[in-house]
């Protein structure tokens, strides 16, 4: 039997985070496939009531201390070992989130074994496991096999189902006594999203512009084009970095997750950060003058016509078609 | 404050990617790169702390194609020392890029200065052996907060914004020496004519330095690169604009959104 398989769970203002259940759906194929147990590691001030949700593991450690309620990288990874040298285990499984960013790389140091980021699918095969990250904006994929299965693995948020991962009950719980380096970093709090003039979540047609739009005075026709077809604007990361939009209206990683009736891209590449933010979108149409846009890849239409040519043709049809 | 940013170039996603013919990186010879934008963003908020707080900001480069032209853009912004580590870093893994930061900064036993922020970017999606920001402060055995959006400096004591999700952000504080993943800066990267870099160009210089080669492991971890296929392509709307509008008009109306 091998050594288990270890999920670290994430939580966010006293709830687990979706990426968890993720985790540990993931976490229990890779441990029936290797024929090891299912660990999960819960740490945090007052957590103990979030084991619950973890039946999934067959076991749970639970690590519960002052100042862990967002632990920086090195004191994350400093409890992860600790927990782990006494009882090792193969695979360590970290969310790939910006909660998270940081704990498997430096993890992986202190421990010698690989890392690997981005993790996006993993295929089994005959004991083996291939582990697959997308980089340079989805356009590449990489494959790597651990040796002997063992390493940490960043999993990329949303890329595995949930669903197998949740399940109620009672898992056996170890409380571990942990001495840990006090922390370099102190959580102050939190700031509450910005409520911005339009809440993008709740639109059903949403009309997205990202780098390709070129210019801030270029934002009018997507203005105009959103408000013929009763919708909002908003827009990626490059765009909200110009100041050219409100953070408000910001989708994809550390913005909003919008599922709209209608997703229409303007000039947007569609790379991991955005795509995590918009997938659940009901009908996306791209249009991006690079037919390599990896944007086209999970779109259900797509044109390379320029948007700046297309989209006031597009808002006369429109405006016309409702009369 | 002794600022410091660590410059990486990053392969161009709008360019053509190609495999290399040990399929486990990328083609080096068709390979063009540019300054991420984090990278720019990393800068910035550099140069917006120096105009604060007063101080120096030393941007440093590893060696690549065109890096000279970012370091003298650096300095036309406001950066007082560029700084460009010599080799060929093409293939370096993001571990062993951090190693050899690390090692220009404190190699040899020196000690980086107590009033020293050392700025990156936070995350780039070329970093499969993990984030060079992160990293580098677990190598300098110094704090680190990533997904950076917001610095403000009190003291020996910075209080520092993080992005979470969904729009929702913590604030963290954390003593100097530090290293802080930049995501955004507090302002849009400044804009600087190319007649100023230019004259950068004649009145400025890069400092070229050496330092050891760092052992490469992560690497053959990798066991191939290649383009994803496509698992749902998006049907290809084709034609004029008049036509592709009349043809998205269509696929709207069936789903009665217009």
């Amino acid at each position: 039997m091998a050594n288990p398989v270890l999920i670290v769970a994430e939580h966010l203002k006293g709830e687990l985070t979706e990426v968890t259940f993720e985790m540990l759906g993931l976490g229990r194929q890779l441990a029936d496939a290797l024929q090891a147990p299912l660990w999960a590691l819960l740490m945090g001030e007052q957590v103990r009531a979030l084991a619950q949700h973890l039946a999934v593991a067959d076991q749970v450690f639970l690590v519960e201390q002052s100042g862990l309620q967002l632990p920086s990288p090195d004191q994350a990874a400093a409890i992860v070992k600790a927990a782990i040298d006494a009882q090792p285990v193969s695979l360590v499984l970290v969310a790939g989130t910006n909660v998270s960013l940081g704990i498997g790389a430096v993890l992986a140091g202190r421990l010698g074994r690989p890392y690997v980021n981005f993790c996006k699918s993993v295929t089994v095969e005959a004991g083996s496991i291939l582990f697959t990250s997308q980089l340079f904006g989805g356009k590449i994929q990489a494959d790597v096999k651990l040796p002997d299965a063992c390493g940490v693995v960043s999993v990329y948020p949303g890329a595995f189902p949930a669903g197998p991962g949740r399940r109620e009950g009672q898992p056996p719980i170890e409380s571990l006594s942990l001495s840990a380096p006090s922390p370099m970093v102190q959580f102050k709090g939190y700031i509450e999203p910005e409520t911005g003039d339009v809440d993008i979540t709740k639109q059903e047609v949403l009309v997205a512009v990202g780098r390709g739009i070129q210019s801030q005075d270029n934002l009018a026709i997507a203005e105009d084009l959103a408000s013929a077809l009763n919708g909002a604007v908003c827009a990626s990361r490059p765009v909200i970095d110009q100041g050219w939009l409100p953070l408000s209206r910001q989708v994809g990683k550390s913005g909003m997750n919008v599922k709209p009736r209608l997703y229409l891209a303007l000039g947007i590449s569609g790379a991991p950060e955005h795509w995590e933010g918009m997938q659940g979108s009901q009908l996306i149409v791209a249009v991006n003058t690079d037919p390599k846009a990896p944007i086209f890849d999970g779109a259900h239409y797509g044109t390379t016509v320029d948007a700046l040519d297309l989209v006031p043709i597009l808002t006369e049809k429109v405006k016309a078609k409702k009369g | 404050m002794n600022l410091i940013v660590c410059l990486r170039m990053v392969p161009d996603t709008v360019e053509e990617l190609e495999i290399a013919a040990d399929q486990k990186s990328l083609d080096a010879e068709v390979l063009r790169y540019r300054l991420s934008d984090p990278d720019e963003h990393a800068l910035e908020q550099a140069l917006l702390l120096k105009e604060k707080q007063g101080g120096t900001v030393t941007a440093i480069a590893l060696e690549m194609p065109e890096i000279d032209d970012v370091l003298f853009t650096a300095l036309a912004k406001g950066a007082d020392r560029a700084v460009k580590i010599a080799g060929d870093w093409a293939r370096l893994s993001s571990t062993a890029t951090a190693r050899v930061f690390r090692e220009y900064l404190m190699g040899g036993g020196q000690n980086l200065a107590a009033d020293s922020l050392v700025l990156l970017r936070s995350q780039a999606s070329d970093e499969l052996a993990g984030e060079v920001g992160v990293c580098l402060a677990e190598n300098l055995g110094l704090p680190y907060v990533g997904v950076v959006t917001g610095v403000k400096v009190a003291g020996a004591t910075l209080e520092v914004i993080k992005e979470f999700s969904g729009g929702l952000r913590g604030e963290f504080t954390l003593g100097l020496p530090a290293v802080l993943g930049i995501q955004s800066a507090e302002k849009p990267p400044r804009y600087v004519p190319i007649a100023k870099v230019r004259a950068v160009m004649k009145s400025a210089r890069i400092e070229t330095v050496e330092v050891p080669a760092p052992e490469q492991a992560s690497v053959e971890m990798v066991d191939r690169l290649y383009k994803p296929e496509a698992a749902g392509r998006a049907r290809m709307l084709e034609g004029t604009p008049e036509s592709v509008a009349d043809q998205i008009l269509e696929i709207l109306s069936q789903q009665s959104l217009v």
